[in-house]
């Protein structure tokens, strides 16, 4: 199943919590949503589910007017954040209530129904809890009877809004992993939405970053990491350094003094310099595109951290590798490996 | 691309479109069609109207039925006059003593672990779900002339029943929960931590009390207080059955009400019934603000 | 405090240990003769009978004013949220004078429904009507704080799962309101039963047909029947305690299902 989004435009009151959002998201793929909070990630998934309508744009499944079914019509197997189960029933008829509530011309016979649950539960690796009531549960577990129920109504499509956010940390890297091989064996074609970026790194195919009703940028893992597409994606992922730069006549400037940078096809005006923390070589005194004085440092296992005084006064935080120990007091060159540089 | 699409269509296409989509909008999962919702609120509206909004108009209507100079006479005779004072003071002596109990109770129950605790929680409610006549029933086997202790209150010639003790024990039996269930939830929620703290502060128990608990809950024992008054004043079943109906002397506004109703007097026994009416409109309205002084207090301290 | 504790329970101990006492002057025989009379137990069958109807109404009625008030908004809705607790604050005599005013042959609604060929007042009809009204706000006040925490989330994922709407209230919605639904049923249900102000006016009081329970403790104690009056008393008292006890489990179990957020 594919799942295309053209122009979706959504507004609560005067907040536009989708402002014009295209997407494509391809058969079997596993596909993550990314953004802070208020991106409109959730607003997206919602309006793809059939639980929210845009106020205008499009969604298709496989080329097919989605917008013109409901929720109910639309067979999207959907994993809501706190889990929604049914706490009068039990973790048994919670999976089978989907294939209970069918029409009576398609509804399976009760043993079918069984073997069926049986499969899913087994699927989940929980079929030793059917009894028990979801309160009985472990939020890990929840979350994947949640699951369980969902795939039950072979959803064409299934989508999961923040799958790992309510459990504990050591909980939801397991749980990572499990979800990726479960789409490996399913493949069904799922978006998820985090505002985690180190999960959404690790378990999707290709990452969609949003940020205020918009898409940043739609690229793999190592895409949104390695080749950030905008000022935003470039904070947002991974650590960074940012200094407000000033580029002009092929010259950058750090306030007045002139970075050793390469200004090939920059706009002129005021910029952003987005460097990694770990793409910051130090050097003696002298090389590389900026000067410092090391203010303090701090030893985080294989890294240093250090917090250094640039001579054109801004303060920045670099990870630098152990072996050449630095201290404070010193005076070093610093060498970007990679940056950006952003307009704006 | 888009431009393709629309160019490949008939014009009409994009309307149908709309109204497909405004369809399954409509259709949303956590409301019912909108015949359903009008008459779900037409059948609670009209239920309302006939079984409260009705008999509360009648009330008044049947008080002023004869004029207003005949209700305000209705009042002023001295046997309307002696109900009222009657029952303001019944209701004042059991108020009081229910703020008491209530707050003992609301406390020990709240702050303290003991055995036995959820009997005494039920018990404090039992005497909602006793039928008022048997709250009246109770007094009377207790103090009537062949009562436990009837013999000994005629010896020292003390009078209970057919009395204003015995009305006032009666109505504060049957008004006890009040206060104390106000309170009790309340001051669950607040635990503990602040008494201790001011008694770590070297405070002593009243000051505790007067200066840390109260404060905490004054919106809570007004809001008992006010229930408490309201079903005191209102009390029938139980005072019906205690108070001997001695005219002008142990009649509180609900008798009167049934004596005159019963004697054809309709005026004058809406008159006193919309006194009563009022009285319990009034509670309502204070009760709605109360509620509101009491969620705020429940948000402040969410925070 | 285990002073004061033992001397608020002997306020409300006392009363009641007075009744049982008295009631066990009575041999069996004598307790069973006194129930089994025809008078009493049609005084019984009138007062539980009818206060069950009436609760089955508010039942449904109630859960029907809930979801008015909680799910739609409409012009006078909060007027009505606060009209629900009317019958909890108007005094019982004034109530029993006013339905009984409205529904009496001459009255509001009761010259239409006589034109109709129902009498209402002076029947047990009445007793039934006047039993409604004191009921009104038990399931209200019960079903409404659960129906508005109920999370939407469950409703969107039974939809979600294919579940048409009506499926969704039967089978999702309403099993999670079924304790605070009971709750209500079994605190309308007692009230009803003990009733005595707002019934007597309406209901004609004859022996046999339209005298409830409380009414004939009322007139055995004018008799000084005090034996006959315990009797029925203790009948009604065990009841009460049945149904708070029975309510008091109901809610934890309701509350055991609650999964920890």
């Amino acid at each position: 199943m594919t799942i295309e989004v053209r122009n979706l435009v959504k507004k609560f009151g005067g907040f536009a919590a989708l402002d014009g959002v295209g997407l494509k998201v391809n058969d079997g793929e596993l596909l993550a949503l990314l953004g802070p909070s208020g991106s409109g990630k959730t607003t997206l998934l919602r309006i793809i589910a059939g639980l929210d309508w845009p106020d205008a744009g499009e969604v298709s499944f496989n080329g097919e007017d989605a917008l013109a079914q409901g929720a109910r019509e639309r067979h999207v197997g959907f994993v809501f954040q706190h889990y929604a189960l049914f706490r009068h029933m039990t973790v048994f008829e919670n999976v089978a209530f989907g294939l209970r509530v069918q029409p009576r011309a398609i509804r399976k016979d009760e043993a079918t129904i069984r073997v069926r649950v049986k499969e899913l539960l087994d699927l989940v690796q929980l079929d030793w809890l059917s009894d028990r009531y979801p309160s009985q549960l472990s939020g890990g577990q929840r979350q994947r009877i949640a699951l369980a129920r969902a795939l039950a109504i072979e959803p064409r499509i299934l989508l999961l809004d923040e799958p790992f956010g309510a459990l504990d940390a050591k909980v939801r890297k397991e749980l990572r992993k499990w979800l990726r091989s479960l789409h490996h064996e399913i493949n069904v074609t799922s978006i998820f939405v985090t505002h985690d970026q180190e999960e959404a790194l690790e378990v999707a195919n290709r990452v969609v970053v949003m940020d205020k009703g918009r898409i940043e940028q739609i690229g793999s893992p190592d895409d949104v990491y390695e080749r950030p597409a905008s000022a935003f994606v470039h904070g947002f992922i991974g650590e960074s350094i940012e200094l407000p730069v000033q580029v002009e006549g092929g010259v950058v400037r750090l306030g007045d003094q002139p970075l050793r940078l390469a200004a090939d096809g920059l706009a002129p005006g005021a910029s952003r310099l987005f460097v990694r923390r770990h793409d910051m070589l130090v050097g003696p005194s002298g090389s590389g595109a900026f000067e410092g004085a090391v203010q303090h440092v701090r030893n985080f296992g294989p890294v240093q951290r250090a917090e250094i005084a640039l001579s054109g006064g801004e303060t920045i935080e670099i990870d630098a590798p152990r072996g050449r120990e630095l201290r404070a007091g010193d005076t070093i060159g610093l060498e970007p490996r990679r940056y950006r540089i952003f307009a704006g | 691309m888009t431009m393709q699409i629309a160019d490949s269509v008939s014009l009409s296409a994009p309307d149908a479109k709309a109204r497909a989509h405004a369809a399954a909008a409509r259709d949303n999962l956590r409301t019912e069609p909108r015949a359903v919702r009008i008459t779900i609120i037409a059948l609670a509206m009209i239920f309302l109207s006939v079984f409260v909004v009705l008999p509360l108009v009648i009330v008044f209507a049947q008080a002023f039925s004869k004029g207003i100079l005949a209700f305000f006479a209705a009042l002023a005779e001295p046997e309307a006059l002696a109900a009222i004072k009657l029952t303001l003071l019944v209701a004042a002596i059991s108020v009081g003593l229910n703020l008491v109990f209530g707050l003992v109770a609301a406390w020990a129950i709240a702050k303290f672990e003991f055995q036995g605790k959820t009997f005494l929680i039920t018990l404090i409610d039992l005497p909602f779900s006793v039928s008022p006549v048997i709250s009246g029933l109770v007094f009377v086997l207790l103090f009537g002339a062949q009562g436990y202790f009837g013999g000994w209150l005629r010896d020292h010639d003390i009078q209970i029943l057919f009395a204003v003790p015995g009305i006032a024990l009666a109505t504060t039996f049957v008004t006890f929960p009040f206060v104390a269930r106000a309170l009790i939830p309340l001051m669950q929620e607040q635990g503990t931590q602040e008494e201790e703290a001011a008694v770590s502060l070297g405070a002593s128990g009243l000051q505790t009390f007067f200066r840390v608990t109260l404060p905490n809950i004054k919106w809570g024992v007004l809001y008992g207080v006010l229930l408490c008054n309201a079903r005191a004043m209102g009390e029938f079943g139980a005072v019906s059955v205690v108070s001997g109906h001695i005219r002008g002397e142990t009649n509180t506004m609900p008798l009167l009400v049934e004596i005159l109703y019963n004697e054809y007097q309709f005026v004058a026994a809406f008159a006193i019934a919309s006194l009563l009416a009022m009285l319990a409109l009034i509670t309502l309205i204070a009760k709605t603000v109360l509620e509101r002084h009491l969620d705020e207090g429940h948000d402040a301290s969410d925070h | 405090m285990g002073l004061t504790l033992s001397w608020l329970s002997v306020i409300i101990l006392i009363p009641l240990a007075g009744l049982f006492l008295k009631s066990l002057e009575l041999s069996p025989e004598q307790f069973w003769n006194i129930l089994t009379s025809r008078r009493t137990l049609n005084a019984l069958r009138v007062s539980f009978g009818l206060a069950f109807a009436a609760a089955c109404v508010n039942l449904v009625m109630g859960s029907i004013i809930v979801w008015a008030l909680v799910r739609y908004r409409f012009p006078g809705r909060r007027l009505f949220d606060a009209i629900v607790d009317v019958p909890f604050a108007l005094p019982t005599a004034v109530a029993g004078v006013a339905l009984t005013a409205l529904f009496a042959e001459k009255g509001w609604l009761g010259a239409p429904l006589a034109a109709a060929g129902i009498k209402v007042a002076f029947t047990p009809v009445g007793i039934f009507v006047a039993m409604i009204f004191i009921g009104i706000p038990f399931v209200v006040r019960t079903v409404q704080p659960v129906l508005q925490d109920l999370d939407p989330e469950i409703e969107e994922a039974a939809g979600s799962l294919g579940a048409s709407r009506w499926q969704t209230i039967i089978r999702v919605i309403l099993p999670s309101l079924a304790p605070a639904l009971l709750t209500g049923l079994a605190l309308a249900f007692a009230r009803a039963v003990g009733e005595y102000g707002s019934v007597i006016f309406i209901a004609g009081n004859l022996p046999n047909v339209s005298e409830i329970a409380p009414l004939l403790i009322v007139i055995r104690l004018s008799e000084f029947r005090y034996a006959d009056a315990t009797a029925i008393a203790v009948v009604m008292l065990v009841v009460s305690f049945v149904i708070i006890f029975a309510v008091n489990r109901l809610q934890r179990w309701a509350q055991s299902r609650i999964p920890a957020r």
